[in-house]
């Protein structure tokens, strides 16, 4: 019995013990009463290269300044000279987002940090962080190749761009997104920070705390070279940079043995590509809508109207699709891309490439031209590459003509625009177009910036649509993209020799260009996403709310190793050129055994299927879509000084965040303190008097207190 | 708020407590035992009354304000009246101890005194208590901000600590006044002590009207100070010669045999 009783006590405590760990703990009451966390932080980062580190960076404490508005240019006065509660933590409002504005605040010792308000009220006409003359050090044109065309002697890309991005700057600097949260920032520094009549306001003030606390500095070099030193003496090694990395994806019409390396048979090749990224001044904030979403809607909706025309009559040669990550970033997928084919390493060798054609930025016609750009120097010192390429030029324009399209050619002077072309041009000179919308410089007002979104694609749907009718409504944008779509995908299969009998029923659809138009600058959160992906990763989260975003970024994320947008393109890819089969799920993951199915040849992929109510649920679709690593060669080669190659990378950090508060005066402070130590000396002076007259002061004891003093 | 808050209101806070401490306790190991055995004893008592205070918000509806004030007070309440049932408890234990030190000791006499005990054992409550209100406190005011963007009044860290002074002085006294009035079977006193507790925690609901709880705090506490002067042997005549500083002549007169 006793022992029954034992154990049921024992037994019980133990519940107790268990009940109480399972209960969570709030978090201290007295910091809720003090602090108001912001949430959903989009911070500026450090970014670093061979030679510079950019971007942004706080004080390992985070960095603490009274809140004020930058509404006018008395506010930036105040701010820079005037104002008596320095440093500042300056809330931007959009307009003033600008280089001047943020140079004065570099310069300035009494700016604390940034805070930018980002919406369309007050945006100015154009605003382009990058610089004027994107990726120029690893482009083609360089003192051996086209000297006079090197560094936009000719045609500055980009004349709006102010090079923010690229400046380095000592304060954080954090965009206010959530309109919600701005309210907050805004009713605490009107409650508290107002000027009243032109006087300062008194304390306590309203403040606000910015970490963004960045581990590497210099360039790529230094912050390698430590965390090499870290890998190998520490215990415990801190990473404190990671290259930009991620994966291009490829396909091509008759399926390659991936397992072969270097092409051995004679097989001739035409590229189709475009690239997959975009970038912007903040962090993991890049709609890139103009910049990046035209040319990967366009290539895709090319290969959806070329693949039924293909199967039926194919044409000589093999078309390649390739889409290139990391493009804003010194080319960095192209270049492996390149790297890998001179050495042998790759599906195919630059050997086999017969010619190229890149689609850049196509979505502001607007009904104006195409702009076919090519190569000067590799036309003149070739002759059978200016045979080539005029030959395309040819053909695109009796295609174009066909289809009402006006295309033509910028004057033959003029260089190549930024493209993945000119890092296939570095390797070797074979024929090649880049198809764009501008003649000269671009005609994006915002380009690799945050406004580069749906708006500015003129991406527009009449009210009261429901997401679902959204997802099928052809936009303008969506039937001027389709007709560029429908010369590509013309172009490149008389590019590969195919039949001009066939040409005319090669046309992109639009309703399929509408359905990849919403759901790249929209919501990729719709039913046709959902359908394409596999059931896990639809689990993990990867379709959230809003447009994706075309950051590179670095791996692991949290739904596996590949960028979001890399699986979407690779998955729509799938599914315009696979062929559905009827294995299981185990087999599809496992195709080894089954003799009809060649790993090799095909890659499985288990898809969702339609999430209407009658479908018949997950299926395995084989296509020749392939995924290959994009990561500048400089960091297999170890040379992270590299003049030749992408050496950027990204710092790591401990924790990103905001909070305000309010903060009291300097004087209170020393006030308490003061106090605190009167106290304490004042208490030390009583007891020591209390303590040597105690004899006398407790002497009318009843007792005698015999003790030992 | 920052490192000048910090030291500041743990100054306050911990004064007289650290100096009564390094004053009269440091010196003698015996007496710096009895404090810590006091200052666990009311950590218990906090555990106790912690433990029922936390199963009942957990079986009750979270979202209900007014029943989670309430069961705030019943937990304040129910607190106080365990510190005092185990300051009871402390006395009681240390009578036995008394008896069990007085064969173990070479001396004839006690080598510590029933008040000496009182004392010690009030402070060793008081340590406790007060670093139970304000480390909490104390630790959020290294940060840079000061309370008030939801509207509560500025002083907060400050007040906080002067109600912490008060507290630890005051379970100093109540230690003397209980046990005293236990020694002399006076329970009007012990339930004095009680009530004085009870009124004293009450009046932190009145927060964050600080005034409404610190004024009638310091005026219990020079009550209670005066009363625990007179239960330890003290007097007005004893006061006045002391400090007219005729204590010699006084001592002169009154002299004793160590």
């Amino acid at each position: 019995m006793r022992k029954m009783e034992k154990l049921i006590s024992i037994n019980c405590v133990k519940l107790l013990i268990t009940a109480l760990f399972y209960t969570c703990v709030s978090c201290s009451s007295v910091e809720q009463k003090i602090y108001v966390e912001l949430n959903d932080t989009v911070p500026c980062v450090r970014l670093l290269n061979a030679t510079h580190q950019i971007g942004c960076q706080s004080s390992m404490s985070g960095d603490t300044g009274v809140l004020h508005v930058l509404e006018s240019e008395s506010d930036l006065d105040w701010i820079l000279n005037t104002g008596p509660h320095p440093p500042y933590m300056v809330i931007m409002e959009t307009a003033f987002f600008s280089r001047s504005v943020m140079l004065r605040m570099k310069n300035s010792s009494r700016v604390a940090g940034v805070a930018v308000i980002v919406s369309r009220t007050g945006l100015a006409e154009n605003f382009s962080p990058h610089t004027t003359c994107p990726n120029q050090n690893t482009g083609v044109y360089s003192a051996k190749y086209g000297p006079e065309l090197a560094n936009c002697n000719v045609t500055t890309w980009n004349p709006l761009g102010n090079g923010l991005s690229y400046e380095d700057f000592a304060f954080p600097v954090f965009a206010l997104k959530d309109e919600n949260q701005t309210q907050v920032i805004r009713k605490c520094y009107e409650d508290h920070n107002l000027r009243l009549n032109g006087s300062a306001p008194q304390y306590p003030l309203c403040a606000m705390q910015l970490f963004s606390h960045m581990h590497a500095v210099t360039d790529t070099v230094t912050c390698m070279r430590r965390t090499d030193l870290q890998n190998r003496f520490s215990i415990n090694p801190e990473i404190l940079c990671d290259p930009l990395n991620d994966y291009n994806v490829w396909a091509s019409t008759r399926p390659l043995n991936n397992s072969a390396k270097g092409q051995t048979t004679n097989e001739s090749f035409v590229i189709a590509a475009t690239r997959l990224d975009g970038r912007s001044f903040f962090w993991q904030e890049a709609p890139a809508a103009e910049g990046t979403v035209s040319g990967i809607v366009t290539l895709l909706a090319a290969v959806q109207a070329l693949y039924p025309v293909i199967q039926l009559a194919p044409p000589p040669r093999n078309i390649f699709f390739a889409f290139f990550q990391g493009e804003a970033f010194d080319y960095i997928g192209s270049s492996k891309m390149v790297y890998d084919m001179e050495r042998k390493e790759f599906v195919i060798d630059l050997n086999n490439v017969h010619s190229m054609l890149e689609i850049g930025q196509v979505g502001l016609r607007n009904g104006r031209d195409l702009w076919m750009h090519s190569d000067p120097i590799s036309r003149m010192n070739s002759s059978s590459v200016e045979e080539e390429v005029s030959d395309m030029m040819k053909n695109m324009h009796s295609i174009a003509a066909g289809l009402n399209v006006s295309l033509d050619e910028p004057p033959a002077s003029q260089p190549l625009p930024p493209s993945s072309f000119q890092r296939f041009l570095r390797a070797r000179q074979i024929p090649g177009l880049v198809l764009a919308d501008h003649r000269t410089s671009f005609v994006n007002r915002y380009y690799e910036s945050m406004y580069d979104d749906a708006e500015n694609l003129n991406v527009s749907y009449p009210p009261n649509l429901s997401p679902e009718e959204k997802l099928v409504y052809e936009t303008e944008a969506a039937k001027s993209l389709a007709e560029v779509a429908t010369l590509v995908a013309r172009s490149l299969y008389k590019q590969a020799g195919g039949d001009d009998s066939n040409l005319n029923n090669i046309t992109a659809d639009p309703k399929i260009v509408a359905q990849l138009l919403y759901g790249f600058v929209i919501q990729k959160n719709n039913s046709w996403f959902q359908s394409l992906l596999p059931p896990d990763l639809t689990k993990k989260g990867i379709l959230s709310s809003g447009p994706p975003q075309f950051y590179i970024g670095l791996g692991p994320r949290t739904y596996g190793p590949v960028h979001s947008v890399t699986l979407f393109v690779q998955h729509i890819m799938a599914n315009l050129t696979g062929t559905v089969t009827n294995l299981t799920e185990t087999q599809c993951q496992k195709p080894d055994d089954i003799s009809t199915e060649n790993k090799d040849l095909y890659a499985y992929f288990w898809v969702s299927g339609s999430t209407a109510v009658n479908s018949s649920g997950p299926f395995c679709v084989r296509a020749p879509v392939r995924l290959s690593k994009a990561m500048s060669p400089a960091f297999e080669r170890q040379e992270y000084g590299s003049q030749d190659y992408s050496t950027w990378t990204e710092s790591r950090w401990k924790s990103i965040r905001a909070r305000v508060f309010l903060v009291a005066s300097r004087e209170l402070e020393m006030l308490t303190l003061g106090v605190g130590v009167a106290v304490l000396l004042l208490s030390l002076l009583v007891t020591y008097f209390l303590s040597s007259k105690a004899e006398l002061l407790f002497s009318s004891a009843r007792e005698t207190p015999t003790t030992t003093y | 708020m920052t490192v000048a808050v910090f030291f500041g209101c743990t100054f306050i806070a911990f004064g007289p407590a650290i100096s009564l401490f390094l004053f009269t306790i440091a010196r003698d190991p015996l007496r710096v035992i009895f404090l810590i055995a006091g200052a666990f004893f009311w950590l218990v008592s906090l555990l106790l009354s912690s433990l029922v205070w936390f199963i009942t918000v957990q079986v009750s509806n979270k979202n209900s304000a007014t029943q989670q004030r309430g069961l705030l007070i019943f937990g304040v309440v129910l607190s106080v009246l365990l510190q005092e049932t185990f300051r009871y408890g402390y006395y009681r234990l240390l009578k036995k101890a008394n008896e069990g030190l007085l064969a173990l000791s070479q001396e004839d006499t006690m080598p510590i005194s029933m008040r000496q005990l009182a004392y010690v054992s009030g402070l060793g409550f008081g340590f406790m208590s007060g670093a139970f209100s304000v480390v909490n406190i104390l630790s959020d005011s290294l940060g840079p901000g000061t309370v008030g963007i939801h509207g509560d009044p500025q002083h907060y860290f400050i007040s906080s600590a002067f109600m912490t002074l008060a507290i630890i002085l005051l379970h100093m006294f109540w230690g003397v006044v209980f046990f005293e009035a236990c020694e002399r079977q006076r329970w009007w006193a012990l339930g004095a002590v009680v009530i004085s507790h009870l009124i004293v925690s009450c009046l932190t609901f009145v927060n964050p009207h600080y005034q409404g709880s610190l004024i009638p705090t310091y005026i219990i506490l020079s009550i209670m100070a005066a009363w625990a002067y007179l239960c330890a042997g003290g007097s007005l005549r004893n006061l006045k010669l002391c400090l007219t500083c005729k204590d010699k002549d006084f001592l002169l007169a009154n002299h004793r045999p160590r």
